[in-house]
């Protein structure tokens, strides 16, 4: 999953012809081209506008967070809310936590869905099928389920208000997903790749780690995306476990801290917000080149 | 503010858990290669080493947790009886028709609610995402810049999202309401009255899960091969012709487990209904807020497993009539 291997990936894949029902080899007519641009122009708005919202309310000054103004830079910008949410709050302590759970979580969870994912595309072991049901089954199984009885054995088993459970929670939390994709992936490379690889006297485990896993970059970064988003995010998990450890809270929980019931500080809320957002904006924009070839290699070769 | 001691602790209480993952990973690892490698010398020893930490840690934390859970629903274990609860058997399964699951709402109700909302947004998903996709795929101009901008509502973490949207809601402030008041009309109480709050929630997780099938029906129409469309071509097809036997068609292997995985996330979201619904009207609530409010908010933990267990069977009968009749994920698993 390093870096330097990332090139071989982008000349593996095939130039394909790209083609709708809409553009049949043809030109479109400038006239329908335009009416295109409009229509993907409007839905960039949609997507855009709430997050611009909540960038204009970190700007406000604090006299009047609450307006009916529609601007998007409001005309006395300020960045009193930044300043306040990075060294007033405790704002820093909890992205700290979260970033140190997430980053070892993901990458475990990255190499267990990996090795696992090899096993299940390229044996027929005993028990393969009954695994990826297995697998499978796991998707259905509502979040907030699995809270009561992991709620109830963290507390005899002393783990609420430390990270332990919450660290091995995240770690496998993404891993049936994972498996999925990847072992999707693994099939749609060819396995003389490997007895190849074999007959010049590497291992299963080296062509493993030299032949196959450079080639399957795109999907590798889709499930460290998945991996990482998956403990980022987490609201649910992180209120059952750490309750109301003040200095263990992980931002999702902060956050929601200054969002309070009755009375919410929206100016520091929002640069929060967007001080969140960023990191992960750009690590989702930045593995988008995978995303498309990553998710569907596995599933459109069927 | 940030201090070392906090920087320290967390640094610390994370290191340490990883310690003894690796610790665990590599025990169960030299035990495996032992009794399978080299005492039974098993063909398939190596595979099911790859395995295993995977299996291993998946069932401590959902296996063992069901099984556990199984028994807890079997029990009347509330606030009250936590420590001492007694068995009452299947009294909680009966109860969670019987009773009201919440403090007024009985369960088909919210059964009813729930398959509303899952059905609503899993249609306006694959639409939205399909509709994208269409107009996305082919050469054109910012293509790239428009699909990275489309992306973002994924990419934007869910409870940010969730929360800015709740503040769109908002009676006075709230962007909706200046548009609707802007044209004329009266404002619309979004978050505490019924029916305006579940459209908020629609509207909210429609918005953040049409990327997610964008993506992913986009990788599936690129996958199929321009010269269908040439031949269907020559044989003078209309676009309607071709959109309904060429793209269609070869798009359901993708579009298949996409929607089916699309239902059991929206059918399970939490997020979206719990903070847009602020004021816990119980006409928003969906089976699994329900739960959550059952367990943590009421304390009824045997009562709420065994509710738990009836929405897992409901998924599960889905699941089986649904690959029944589409028949097409076999072809995912047994590649």
């Amino acid at each position: 999953m390093s870096a330097k291997q990332t090139t071989i990936v982008q000349e593996k894949e095939p130039k394909r012809r790209k083609r709708s029902f809409f553009y049949g080899g043809r030109e479109d007519s400038p006239f329908k081209r335009i009416l295109i641009h409009l229509a993907l122009i409007l839905c960039c708005v949609v997507a855009v506008y709430p997050v611009l919202r909540v960038f204009t309310v970190s700007l406000r000054p604090g006299d009047r967070l609450l307006s009916t103004d529609m601007s998007i830079i409001p005309p006395d910008a300020t960045f009193e809310s930044y300043r306040i949410v990075l060294f007033d709050k405790p704002f820093l302590s909890w992205l700290w936590n979260s970033l140190a759970i997430t980053i070892a979580t993901a990458i475990i969870g990255v190499i267990l869905a990996a090795t696992s994912a090899y096993a299940f595309s390229r044996w027929k072991f005993p028990g393969r099928t009954v695994g990826l049901v297995f697998l499978l089954a796991t998707q259905m199984i509502p979040a907030a389920m699995l809270m009561i009885p992991i709620y109830i054995l963290a507390i005899k088993l002393g783990m609420v208000g430390t990270y332990k459970g919450l660290v091995i929670a995240y770690c496998v939390s993404a891993v049936p997903f994972s498996i999925w994709i990847l072992k999707g992936y693994y099939d749609t490379i060819p396995i003389d790749l490997e007895e190849a690889g074999r007959i010049d006297g590497a291992s299963q485990m080296q062509s493993f780690r030299y032949i196959l896993l450079p080639l399957s970059t795109p999907a590798l970064a889709i499930v460290f995306l998945f991996n990482f988003t998956t403990a980022w995010n987490d609201y649910l998990l992180a209120r059952v476990m750490l309750g109301s450890q003040e200095k263990l809270l992980t931002w999702t929980l902060g956050i929601q801290r200054l969002q309070g019931q009755f009375q919410t500080q929206w100016g520091q809320f929002s640069a929060a917000s967007i001080l969140v957002m960023i990191p992960v904006v750009i690590l989702f924009l930045y593995s988008s080149k995978w995303l498309i070839s990553g998710l569907t290699m596995g599933s459109v070769k069927g | 503010m940030i201090t070392w001691e906090v920087i320290l602790k967390s640094l610390g209480e994370v290191g340490a858990t990883v310690l003894v993952i690796l610790l665990g990973t590599v025990v169960l690892e030299v035990i495996l290669y032992f009794v399978l490698m080299k005492w039974l010398k098993y063909k398939y020893a190596l595979p099911f080493m790859l395995v295993a930490p995977a299996i291993v840690g998946l069932c401590a934390l959902v296996v063992y947790p069901l099984i556990w859970e199984f028994r807890l629903s079997l029990t009347n274990m509330a606030l009250k009886t936590f420590r001492n609860p007694s068995f009452i058997w299947f009294k909680n399964y009966l109860r969670v028709f019987t009773e009201p699951v919440l403090k007024q709402k009985m369960f088909f109700p919210l059964l009813g609610q729930t398959v509303l909302w899952t059905f609503i947004n899993v249609f306006f998903h694959v639409a939205g995402g399909l509709a994208l996709a269409l107009l996305l795929n082919r050469p054109m101009k910012g293509k790239g810049i428009y699909r990275t901008i489309l992306i973002l509502p994924w990419a934007i973490p869910q409870v940010i999202a969730v929360l800015a949207w709740r503040g769109e809601f908002n009676y006075e402030y709230g962007y909706f309401n200046i548009l609707i008041t802007s044209i004329g009309l009266q404002p619309v109480n979004w978050l505490s009255t019924p029916i305006p709050n579940f459209v908020a929630m629609c509207l909210t997780n429609i918005w953040l899960g049409i990327p997610f099938m964008m993506v992913i029906l986009l990788g599936g129409l690129q996958s199929i091969s321009g010269e269908y469309y040439e031949a269907a071509e020559i044989d003078g097809a209309t676009s309607w012709q071709k959109f309904n036997s060429i793209t269609m068609p070869l798009l359901k292997p993708v579009m298949t487990p996409a929607i089916l995985l699309g239902t059991f996330w929206t059918f399970n979201n939490f997020n979206v209904p719990f903070f847009i619904n602020q004021n816990e009207l119980e006409s928003s609530d969906i089976l699994v807020t329900g739960l959550f409010r059952a367990a943590f908010q009421y304390s009824r933990y045997g009562f709420s497993a065994a509710f738990a267990f009836v929405i897992f069977a409901l998924l599960l009968i889905y699941a089986i009539f649904y690959l029944r009749y589409t028949g097409s994920l076999k072809g995912v698993y047994e590649s």
